[in-house]
């Protein structure tokens, strides 16, 4: 007798409950607090706010608990949680000129003002596994140095200062940036709408179509101009008293690659610019989305459009994890009905080829 | 539900609701036409149903009846899930049957039973576009609708049937909506487009990912794409309903064993639970009461 092979709703409660015990592991181990999360996987905490695109370090690690560690689940969950937030209104641009620097680094200068610093970095440590993090070792405080207090210039603005460089960007300054949360994405994109898609998009993804572009799969000649992480302030302005008040503050990497142009009819050669801007501290997606996002900008300056990493709509469709997860794993659903409709396909075509006579008629059909 | 408090009824703001309103309306003045809307993160994977969960979060009225339907059924897991997330986040009346229903979301599949004018139908809708798997470029396809451009389309199903014999398109089977737009009917098998045209009820499709809404307004004509010397068909069985013995109905194939032994049953879990307590009995049925108990577990 037919057995339905259908899942209930008891089955997902069961699975359900499953995950949860699966989540929590041995009883006899402490549960890991959301605290320890953002204390001591920041980075991971800093991924899930930079592609949830929300700056919110307690939830995001409730978000990393909650997905077991899952950080494309993590950044999913954030996102459905950020989704239904209302939108009070957009703050001014941060000034990340006025950065609270805690490192700053150019490849491009040997030295330059404000001087190079190196800050809690993975680069120049050798990747040898430390046996004293087995054990709760103490660590030594950290040596500070004394913040100056004044604000140090970006190395943009070196280069702008003799026009170098183009400018920082050729919209007026009074243009309303466009928000692709809010308003259906339209291709071609606008490069602040693009700039936005980027910062949200996969690291992963972005980091191989960046690493693509250094292998020769449009190639556009990156210096690492400058990588800059710390705090920033977020200030709003508020109609009813006139002027900006401070939200606080976030930390962000930003990073700009100078790129080289020869220069057009219209335009004297100059070095043209990458940008990266990411929450948290994230150097690998900062300068990935510098990369990119040069890259993207081949039309711009009439450049030949022959590769993957230049392809606004390959690579900003396909860019965002949340939605290519689920696309992908949406193969694990019932497909049934439609199986069914290609398994008659086949077995007609395979009745006809191996009995010619009908195909005439049964194509007529 | 103290933990959900803070979500309004039907999970999405207010605002996006209207938001996405104003695309239905728009979406039902131009039948066919693929409507852009700021689509919403869901609380469920895209490719799940997020298009279909959030037209139906903001036409759902606390007076609403909700069926949800996966491959004709309302037992299979995403169903389940589905209609479990709007009995939390909006606490509306939910049935199995077609009839009782105000808003019925599928995937896959369009009820047996013919719907009335008080219905709608929301398609859940993975790729919007007919023309993607021939042209990938959004900029492209967008203009080859603008201007009617559907030859491309054309030398496809040509191609198809050069090469088989038969148009090999057997579910979201391209159509042509009110003499304008090529509309992707979302993956029905082609068997149920003719459900499509001229129906009473209103069709709406959502595609989350995409950010895509469309519609087909009541009495609407849809004709499914096909040549004069190829006119389209639809899938024949050539046996009934092996519970309730319908015929003319879709069926899902159901492995037995793994001695080859087969059966068919409706893919419409009501259509074929209504039959069965009407009395019909297919070859393979026990009477009424005890199948139709079984097949709904």
């Amino acid at each position: 007798m037919y057995v339905a092979v259908k899942g209930g709703e008891a089955a997902i409660a069961n699975a359900h409950q499953l995950l949860a015990d699966r989540r929590r592991g041995a009883r006899s181990i402490p549960a890991l607090t959301v605290a320890q999360i953002g204390e001591q996987l920041g980075l991971a905490v800093d991924r899930v706010m930079a592609e949830a695109s929300l700056y919110d370090r307690a939830l995001a690690a409730l978000s990393i608990k909650q997905a077991r560690g899952d950080m494309i689940e993590a950044i999913f969950l954030l996102r459905a949680y950020r989704t239904t937030l209302p939108r009070f209104g957009y703050s001014d641009p941060v000034d990340t000129g006025a950065m609270e620097i805690e490192r700053r680094i150019s490849a491009t200068y040997k030295d330059l003002p404000g001087g190079q610093l190196l800050g809690p970095t993975f680069d120049y440590t050798h990747r040898l596994l430390d046996p004293s993090l087995l054990e709760d070792a103490a660590v030594a405080a950290p040596v500070r140095r004394e913040c100056g207090g004044e604000a140090v210039g970006r190395v943009s603005d070196i280069l702008g200062d003799e026009g170098l460089i183009e400018p920082d960007s050729r919209e007026p300054l009074d243009k309303v940036p466009g928000d692709i949360t809010r308003e259906p994405m339209d291709f071609p994109l606008s490069r602040d709408e693009r700039l936005q898609a980027l910062a949200r998009g996969d690291e992963g993804f972005l980091l191989a179509l960046a690493y693509s572009t250094q292998r020769g799969y449009a190639r556009t000649h990156p210096f690492a101009g400058e990588i800059r992480i710390g705090l920033v302030e977020v200030e709003i302005e508020l109609p009813e008293l006139g002027f900006s008040v401070s939200l606080g503050e976030i930390r962000v990497t930003e990073c700009q690659s100078v790129n080289q142009f020869k220069g057009s009819a219209t335009e004297p050669p100059q070095f043209t610019r990458g940008y990266g801007l990411v929450f948290g501290q994230s150097e690998r997606k900062a300068m990935a989305m510098a990369l990119v996002d040069r890259a993207l900008r081949a039309e711009e300056f009439g450049e030949d459009i022959v590769a993957p990493a230049q392809d606004e709509e390959f690579v900003i469709a396909h860019s965002d994890n949340v939605q290519a997860t689920g696309f992908v794993e949406h193969l694990k659903l019932p497909h049934y009905v439609d199986f069914q409709a290609e398994l008659d396909l086949v077995r007609r075509m395979r009745a006809e080829q191996q009995d010619p006579s009908t195909a005439s008629r049964e194509a007529a059909e | 539900m103290s933990a959900l408090a803070t979500y309004n009824f039907a999970y999405l703001d207010e605002q996006t609701k209207r938001m996405i309103r104003r695309a239905i309306l728009k979406a039902i003045a131009i039948p066919g036409y693929q409507v852009p809307f700021a689509s919403r993160e869901m609380p469920m994977p895209y490719g799940w149903g997020t298009g279909g969960v959030q037209l139906t979060a903001a036409i759902l009225g606390p007076d609403d009846v909700l069926k949800v339907i996966d491959q004709g059924a309302d037992d299979t897991t995403n169903a389940v899930s589905i209609r479990a997330f709007f009995q939390k986040v909006a606490a509306v009346a939910v049935t199995t049957r077609t009839a009782e229903a105000t808003i019925i979301q599928t995937r896959h599949r369009i009820p047996e039973a013919e719907l009335t004018a008080n219905q709608v139908l929301v398609y859940q809708v993975p790729i919007p576009e007919p023309l993607r798997f021939l042209e990938p470029r959004e900029t492209e396809t967008r203009q080859m609708h603008a201007l009617s451009e559907y030859g491309l389309m054309h030398v496809k199903l040509y191609e198809d049937i050069a090469r088989n014999g038969h148009i090999a398109t057997t579910y979201a089977y391209p159509v042509m909506v009110e003499g304008r737009y090529v509309m992707d009917p979302s993956p029905i098998p082609k068997f149920d487009n003719p459900k499509m045209h001229r129906s009473q009820a209103l069709q709406l499709f959502g595609a989350g990912r995409e950010k895509r809404i469309y519609a087909i307004p009541p009495h609407t004509q849809v004709v499914s794409l096909d040549f004069e010397d190829h006119p389209f068909t639809i899938q024949h069985f050539d046996r009934p309903c092996a519970l309730c013995g319908a015929e003319g109905v879709y069926l899902d194939e159901v492995v037995l064993d793994d001695r080859g032994s087969r059966m068919f049953v409706c893919s419409d879990t009501d259509h074929c639970e209504t039959r069965r307590a009407e009395g019909h009995v297919g070859p393979e049925g026990m009477p009424s009461g005890y199948g139709a108990k079984e097949a709904a577990e």
